[in-house]
């Protein structure tokens, strides 16, 4: 069974412990600015928004890169770069159509989630629940439960 | 360790940059930010300065967990003399800014000297320049915000600013950032203005490593977030209800001053309480919108609300429609209690107003309320404000907000604080203050310790030095009776000697709802080199908060300025569990000074200075 990360927004309070988890994971410093899940402060709402690699099956990252550096982690489902392959040429963040592929101007390469090979270090410090790993296949789950309870009184009508 | 080691020292006049190593054996003695800003401070400034002159300076520092996983690291500290008070300030804030410093590379800014033209300061990781600002003066905090980060185009950058009533010498004016978290206490803000600073705009990519032990580290702040969210009050008060669950607590305890302290309880507490912001108004809609934590906070207690369209206030300016934030306690307290007003709305449009010109609700809302007094009493008349200010009314309250924040007409004297304007008005006594510090939400009649706390506080009166409310109130961490003043000074000293431990970690005092002392100590060994035993941790309390005394003492200041306004220990409580009492401040403080070592005048005894290494 392969999981995926799934985000409610409505409960993310903008902490960022997610950022500091997924630098802290892949680069073993506090870093913000090394995340690759960012939330999104959207003042004039209140909303606050997650926002990361969503795994794409045809991923166009993985298909627009040349030299074949953006790989297929079979047991996550995670399309991985692998950085002793890629060149930092670009082309896979302006194929991504959400953004979630960055450059990195320091590494020369790019960074995108890799899932963290099956245990999302952002999922793990959210202290909400915004941010969950769960059944790749069911991540409507919630929401059908949600209905499920709303409608199930008008069932027997 | 946690510390970049290095800081940077901005002098003003002359227009210089300088990067400085951080002095490592008095971060070992006074560990961060409240607590080694002010060692530098007092290392380097006159006690006897003249807060708004260049010769001031003023210290934007970092804690050595800012920046870190552990819960609320984010916080960052202002330490500079404060102009309403003439004493030590220390302005805490959270939002994004102090973590974004941190990351930039620096552990904390020294700021010195006067510009001969409004400026701000830009730092992008190494790259530090003092940039013309000419085009930012004149606008508000929530402008010179949106101007910068369009100018660099980027929108990752956090602002530290000031908005008009920084400018124009608002006495309590506060330094904002991230929109609206604020170094609100004081007057930080007026001494930016004075030396004609008007942003500091941060972006950082470099990040937070030097942790002493990684592993260990994560693992005990993941514990350690545990015990908030597992705590009633920080797991579940607070993100639900805010600082504001509190409003209608202290009015059944009778603690609510209410009217500049004339009444101890407030008829209208439950129209602008926590449970009044959750509820649907006319329009369908509640006031709150959302909770919002700041950087790295697991609890999120802060506010995000929408004000009613319709409402007077807004109903013809779109420009207030959209989520803000507010309403916290201690801003619903003053704008609200102590003048008398009821109106929920009205008292969200006028935080809007402080955090967007960047002055204190809580020394702005008690001087209005010291004015309604003097109102009431016939000694300000209707002709010199331009209009009726009686008690209770929400259109005098937000005119006067407009006023000040824009520094016009009667605005000006408001802007003063109440010390300066009750003594003009021949009545010094009813402002109610200390050191020229206006009281926060909390009437000592009904809590003792507070009485204490506020005529002790290095930064006049403040509820965050010593916040004996957890104790008297809510049995945080043993409960103690809120009508006597038995064992307070033990208490008081212990509270402000902890408090000052967290103020100089880099996390947030509200973590103490459910933290100890014994709870921050292994977050802090596992970042920092060297012995952070409770036993260190208790004597650099104790040492910062003699440090911050002593600075006070050759400020000027006496034991005759450990005092409470009268109404306070005159004029008893009118109704609640109070009935009858008033603050037994005469009872407490001798003993208090004995517990703390310091002789009949407040001053520490060579012995104490010595055992405390000062």
């Amino acid at each position: 069974m392969q999981k995926s990360l799934h985000i409610d927004p409505v409960k993310c309070t903008g902490c960022r412990q997610c950022e500091m988890a997924c630098s802290y994971e892949n680069y073993g410093v506090f870093n913000i600015s090394k995340s690759r899940i960012r939330v999104f402060d959207f003042e004039h709402t209140g909303r606050k928004v997650p926002y990361t690699c969503t795994q794409c099956a045809e991923a166009w990252c993985m298909h627009a890169c040349p030299v074949e550096a953006i790989k297929l982690d079979a047991d996550t489902g995670a399309k991985v770069v692998h950085e002793d392959v890629c060149v930092g040429c670009k082309v896979c963040t302006i194929a991504c159509p959400f953004g979630t592929v960055n450059y990195m101007a320091d590494r020369g390469k790019v960074q995108k989630c890799d899932l963290c090979g099956g245990e999302p270090a952002c999922a793990e410090a959210c202290p909400t629940g915004a941010i969950t790993y769960i059944d790749a296949d069911w991540t409507g789950l919630d929401k059908m439960r949600q209905w499920a309870e709303k409608t199930g009184n008008q069932a027997s009508a | 360790m946690a510390w970049t080691r290095k800081f940077l020292r901005i002098d003003l006049t002359k227009g210089t940059v300088k990067v400085e190593d951080l002095n490592m054996k008095w971060a070992d003695e006074y560990l961060g930010q409240r607590g080694l800003a002010t060692k530098y401070f007092v290392e380097e400034v006159d006690p006897k300065v003249d807060p708004l002159s260049p010769a001031n300076k003023m210290i934007f520092t970092t804690g050595p967990l800012t920046g870190t996983m552990a819960s609320t690291g984010g916080r960052y500290s202002v330490v500079t003399k404060g102009p309403l008070t003439g004493a030590i300030a220390c302005s805490n804030s959270g939002g994004y800014f102090g973590a974004e410093l941190k990351f930039a590379g620096w552990d904390m800014i020294i700021v010195e000297g006067k510009s001969p033209k409004p400026v701000y300061l830009s730092i992008a990781d190494d790259k530090v320049e003092i940039r013309d600002a000419s085009h930012l003066w004149g606008k508000t905090v929530w402008e010179t915000e949106e101007t910068i980060k369009k100018t660099h185009q980027d929108p990752l950058i956090h602002v530290s600013s000031i908005g008009r009533s920084g400018e124009n010498g608002v006495l309590y004016a506060c330094i904002v950032n991230d929109l609206h978290r604020a170094a609100g206490r004081s007057g930080v803000g007026t001494v930016m203005g004075s030396k004609n600073l008007k942003a500091i705009a941060v972006r950082g990519t470099k990040g937070v490593g030097n942790i002493r032990d990684p592993k260990e580290f994560m693992k005990v702040t993941f514990e350690k977030k545990k015990v908030l969210a597992d705590n009633a009050v920080t797991g579940q008060g607070l993100p639900t209800y805010g600082t504001q669950v509190l409003m209608n607590v202290i009015n059944e305890i009778g603690a609510l001053p209410t009217r500049n302290h004339r009444d101890v309880q407030f008829e209208s507490a439950s129209k602008i309480s926590a449970e009044a912001m959750h509820e649907k108004r006319p329009d369908g809609k509640s006031h709150l919108v959302t909770n919002q934590a700041c950087f790295g906070c697991t609890i999120a207690c802060g506010r995000i609300s929408k004000l009613d369209e319709k409402h007077f206030t807004v109903v013809n300016n779109p420009k207030y429609w959209g989520a803000s934030g507010g309403l916290e306690y201690e801003a619903a307290w003053a704008l609200g209690c102590a003048n008398g007003v009821g109106d929920l709305d009205a008292l969200q449009y006028v935080n809007m107003l402080c955090n967007e010109d960047g002055f204190d609700p809580i020394s702005f809302g008690a001087t209005i309320g010291a004015a309604m007094e003097l109102f009431d009493l016939g000694l300000i008349k209707k002709e010199e404000i331009g209009f009726d200010a009686p008690f209770g009314s929400a259109e005098a309250l937000v005119k006067l907000a407009e006023m000040t924040a824009r520094g016009e007409g009667f605005g000006k004297v408001i802007g003063l604080g109440s010390k300066r304007m009750c003594e003009k008005y021949g009545r010094p006594d009813l402002s109610m203050s200390v050191k020229g510090q206006e009281f926060p939400a909390y009437d000592s009649r009904g809590i003792q310790g507070m009485g204490l706390t506020y005529a002790t506080s290095n930064r006049g009166a403040c509820h965050l030095r010593s916040y004996t409310v957890a104790s008297e109130v809510l049995g945080i961490p043993v409960k103690t009776d809120p009508l006597t003043t038995d064992g307070k000074p033990e208490l008081v000293k212990a509270f402000q000697d902890a408090t000052a431990v967290f103020d100089s970690s880099g996390v947030c005092v509200f973590t103490t709802f459910a933290w100890t002392l014994a709870d921050l100590q292994p977050q802090l060994a596992a970042a920092l080199e060297g012995d952070w035993s409770m036993d260190k941790l208790n004597l650099v309390g104790e040492r910062i908060w003699n440090m911050e005394r002593m600075f006070n003492n050759s400020a000027g200041f006496t034991s005759k300025d450990d005092n409470l306004p009268p109404r306070l220990t005159n004029e008893p409580a009118k109704t609640g569990p109070a009935k009858g009492l008033v603050n037994g401040l005469a009872k407490m403080l001798p003993e208090y000074y004995k517990i703390r070592g310091w002789d009949n005048d407040g001053r520490p005894t060579n012995e104490t200075t010595a055992r405390l290494g000062l």
